[in-house]
């Protein structure tokens, strides 16, 4: 397990508890004892850390390298799982992973931007970068659940649309211009969570969702922290800064009424315990799809419309 | 003379003067210079090298509509601090001091005339207001624009000028590319015609909405067009950029524009083309 900077304290508890651990014989009372009084210590420290996190340590833990990403959840909750590949022009592109499935016992569309773990499994998922092929595979796949009246699951968790030359040549902003076009006006339901990283309009993308949920240690911001301090500071170094001015994280857009709600985590993060994560997960969406699954498509695309209408912050002068 | 110089041309800073104070301007791209008149006259385009200045809306809207007659809609839609944002200034003051010095309230504004007879719907964004960035303001100013061309069946243009979103609003200016694209999706479905006019820079999320989904996808000529700006793409790959790389000649090039329009032609290419569409003599 790594550690954050911050979670320095639970990290050194936790090594001298497995210290006395290895001391221990069988029936050595004292240092039972001993483990047992500081096991509660660990678990005090760990709510009281996590009761008080800034937005910073919020960015970290939602780019936490033992965070579950979207695969893991497939792997969880998601039956009889088919991937699907290709954007039928170009190439596919595994920064998006997609397919059907059944959640409890419903036939789903489940798309979402996919991470690696290791040097090699980072490099071929371009670490969650998509390219314009991901958004068209993106698109063709909304619309043939659409065709086959499924409803569609989708993921976030990229740091941002990848800013490359071919990108560009290829239109990396038609493709995701189209992406927001197409999914205002689709008939099935669109549920989407932010399960890691929501950076700008890669995220978007593929989030227009009649209902947005974001779990609790995850961001969703028009830029990440430290491109915000390179171009308004004009230096990396005000990250933290940048974090808080941006007020990115889901207990800010609840309350900046962007999102449907915040899914909570386990104590110390999804990464601590993904199988209740993904429990915790799956109960969302069930209780989301069972919801929308009652709204007929026209009502589907006007309750998205005037969702996504009525975004937004200014005064009506006079 | 300074003593470090950046060499490459495409790394430099984007200058924000708006047209220059002065009888004589000097042309950047040659250092030749011109009466004032004469560029006016020419719509701020060199009739020697093509060399577009930029302009705001206020000029746009004298080019494109019948004796500068407009009617202007969401002007009373003004920006507001939601998130208490500071930086090295406080938004608000940085919104305050932006509006005392362009003499407009936010980025875009929108105009309803005729042009050459024609009705139409003008949303034009303005680089001078905080690098013509996309805020709630410009979402929903634009969403007037989109709302009113819909209900009343007339064509829209939507001219940018941007550097993206506004940082400043975070999320909520993220949602206005949401916003601006599902309010474009229903001006399709009732087939009103949209032209994306685009100029020097149209960049971030405004290329990666409204821009890029025009019917007509249309630039001024050596335009910088971009999702990612030049700058990243080049810290990205870590190697030079191609010559002309995002250049609205680059686009069309590559299929994402139907054509490159000179400024002081755009009037009488834009009419003949919503005549086409629409039917008429």
């Amino acid at each position: 397990m790594q550690y954050l900077d911050f979670e320095k304290p639970i990290a050194d508890l936790e090594k001298k508890i497995e210290e006395l651990e290895n001391l221990s014989t069988v029936g050595d009372g004292i240092l039972k004892k001993e483990i047992a009084s500081l096991n509660k210590k660990v678990e005090e420290l760990r709510k009281s850390i996590f009761a008080d996190l800034t937005r910073w340590q919020r960015v970290q833990l939602a780019r936490h390298p033992d965070r579950p990403y979207t695969t893991d959840y497939i792997d969880n909750f998601v039956d009889d799982f088919v991937e699907l590949h290709g954007d039928r022009y170009h190439a596919d592109d595994k920064a998006i992973v997609a397919g059907l499935g059944k959640i409890d016992g419903e036939s789903v569309m489940i798309i979402g931007h996919q991470k690696g773990r290791d040097t090699a499994s980072r490099t071929y998922r371009n670490f969650g970068m998509a390219n314009p092929e991901g958004y068209r595979k993106a698109y063709r796949l909304m619309k043939l659940a659409e065709k086959f009246k499924i409803p569609i699951i989708t993921l976030l968790d990229t740091p941002g649309a990848f800013p490359g030359l071919e990108a560009e040549e290829r239109g990396q902003a038609e493709a995701i211009a189209k992406n927001l076009k197409m999914m205002a006006m689709l008939k099935v339901p669109l549920i989407t969570i932010v399960i890691g990283e929501g950076a700008s309009g890669g995220a978007i993308g593929i989030g227009m969702g009649n209902e947005v949920y974001m779990m609790e240690n995850t961001w969703y911001s028009v830029i990440s922290p430290e491109s915000c301090s390179s171009i308004l500071w004009k230096t990396w170094d005000y990250k933290e800064q940048a974090a808080a001015n941006l007020k990115l994280t889901a207990k800010d857009l609840e309350e900046l009424e962007v999102i449907d709600g915040v899914i909570p985590e386990p104590l110390g993060g999804a990464h601590r315990n993904h199988d209740e994560a993904a429990a915790l997960v799956k109960s969302q969406i069930v209780k989301s799809l069972k919801k929308l699954k009652k709204l007929s498509s026209n009502k589907l695309i006007e309750q998205r419309i005037e969702k996504y209408s009525s975004i937004g912050a200014f005064e009506i002068a006079k | 003379m300074s003593w470090f110089k950046r060499k490459d041309e495409n790394i430099q800073t984007e200058t924000k003067k708006e047209m220059p104070e002065g009888v004589w301007v000097k042309v950047p791209t040659t250092g030749e210079t011109i009466h004032r008149r004469e560029l006016e006259d020419n719509l701020w385009v060199d009739p020697l090298s093509g060399h577009h200045f930029r302009i705001g809306s206020k000029q746009y809207f004298s080019i494109i509509f019948d004796d500068n007659k407009f009617e202007e809609l969401g002007q009373n839609i003004m920006p507001t601090d939601p998130l208490e944002f500071s930086d090295t200034k406080k938004y608000k003051d940085r919104l305050e001091a932006t509006q005392k010095k362009s003499g407009l309230s936010d980025a875009a504004r929108v105009g309803v005339g005729k042009m050459n007879g024609i009705d139409l719907v003008v949303g034009c964004m303005d680089f001078g207001f905080i690098g013509g960035s996309m805020g709630s303001v410009v979402g929903e100013r634009l969403g007037i624009a989109i709302d009113h061309a819909r209900e009343n069946k007339i064509p829209l243009i939507i001219i940018s000028q941007t550097g993206g979103a506004r940082m400043m609003e975070s999320v909520l200016s993220l949602m206005q590319m949401a916003k601006t694209s599902a309010k474009l999706a229903q001006l399709e479905e009732d087939g009103v015609p949209y032209i994306s006019y685009m100029t020097h820079p149209t960049t971030g999320g405004v290329t990666a909405s409204y821009a890029m989904l025009g019917d007509f996808n249309v630039a001024e000529p050596g335009a910088l067009i971009a999702f990612a700006g030049p700058r990243v793409v080049r810290q990205t790959i870590g190697r030079d950029l191609p010559e002309g790389f995002q250049t609205a000649e680059y686009l069309l090039e590559h299929g994402f524009l139907d054509f490159i329009v000179p400024r002081n032609t755009m009037k009488s290419k834009l009419t003949k083309l919503l005549k086409l569409v629409l039917h008429k003599k």
